[in-house]
């Protein structure tokens, strides 16, 4: 199966205010420190971007380290201006990317 | 066995009691809970086609005919001729005729088990002991009160004699199994009771029965026989 994700935006929004966005990405976030049961090197597998766009602009963006836990889960805030497409997208440091979207309706 | 067995817990305290509150909140939480995931894949498998079946296609709509399932396990199954739990149960039903095991522990096995359980989520605990599950329950009891390992300690030692205290870190539970297969943060993915109980063996450092092997499913039996009544919170978050 493809990299799963969960996005969650509220079903709608007033305008000019922010919202939330909660999104978990389902992903090993393997350190590349940890040795396996035969002592073989485990090697480093993480997501390491992680972008928001709503309405065609890209409103939030992160980069991550090998400190982020396992299916790491993000919060954030975003102002509502219109109603349109909002997506989140991610890829590893392997080119594996997963994508998530859902439509904000401005109230 | 000791002479002197120790009555059950009393009251009987789910798992998540046992949990800190940022735990139990991500828990009750169904979009933040991280088995939400494994949730999903589990409902995608469900009504999947193989080889032109699907489990829908026999069980239809799993909010219906999965309600409760979970509560009952693990249970006596005549087909199999064995006390099975609920990954067993799945596991034997979903892979085809001559096909390839599903690996204990993968997500597929893993997911499908936690989309049946969430079914049943709220619902008391009720195996039954009677009848052809009567021998396994008294082999899960006897293991239950056995103390194994270098550091020479049963179950019973911890989980009925020291319940509530903590064991370096970590608030000791009563041992109930009604949150799995649950979210663990120190696995950083999810696993079934087998995976939890042979931690338990690590940890008294004793040598783990390997995964399906009957030990195993007689403890979840007696266990689950233990916990009667508490109501089932799969999918869980464990520390």
């Amino acid at each position: 199966m493809t990299m799963l994700g969960r996005l969650n935006v509220p079903p709608t929004v007033e305008k000019g205010q922010p919202f939330a966005v909660r999104v978990i990405v389902q992903h090993p976030m393997e350190t590349g420190f940890r040795r396996d049961y035969d002592g073989k090197a485990i090697p480093m597998n993480i997501v390491d971007r992680l972008w928001c766009t709503y309405g065609g602009r890209e409103v939030f963006r992160a980069e991550l380290g090998s400190g982020i836990a396992a299916n790491p889960y993000f919060v954030f805030y975003v102002v509502a201006r219109e109603s349109g497409p909002l997506a989140v997208e991610w890829s590893d440091d392997r080119g594996e990317t997963g994508k998530v979207a859902a439509d904000v309706k401005v109230a | 066995m000791g002479a002197a067995e120790p009555a059950r817990p009393s009251p009987l305290e789910n798992g998540s009691e046992f949990q800190s509150t940022d735990l139990r909140a991500l828990q009750a939480d169904d979009f933040a809970n991280p088995m939400a995931l494994w949730v999903d894949r589990g409902r995608a498998l469900w009504s999947a086609p193989r080889d032109g079946r699907s489990c829908a296609g026999c069980h239809g709509d799993a909010a219906a005919s999965m309600k409760g399932v979970a509560a009952r396990y693990p249970r006596f199954d005549p087909a199999l001729g064995r006390v099975v739990d609920l990954g067993q149960r799945i596991e034997a039903c979903f892979r085809p005729a001559g096909g390839a095991k599903l690996p204990a522990e993968s997500d597929d096995l893993l997911g499908l088990t936690a989309y049946v359980a969430l079914q049943s989520r709220g619902m008391p605990l009720a195996v039954s002991i009677d009848g052809p599950a009567r021998a396994t329950w008294e082999k899960g009891r006897a293991l239950y009160f056995t103390r194994v390992g270098q550091l020479d300690m049963a179950c019973t030692s911890c989980h009925d004699a020291s319940w509530g205290k903590t064991l370096l870190a970590e608030p000791i539970s009563q041992g109930h199994p009604t949150g799995w297969p649950a979210y663990r943060l120190e696995w950083q993915r999810p696993g079934s009771l087998q995976r939890r109980l042979r931690a338990c063996f690590n940890g008294v450092r004793a040598e783990m029965p390997p995964y399906d092997s009957p030990d195993l499913v007689a403890l979840e039996l007696y266990l689950a026989w233990r916990a009667q009544g508490l109501p089932l919170e799969s999918p869980g978050v464990r520390r």
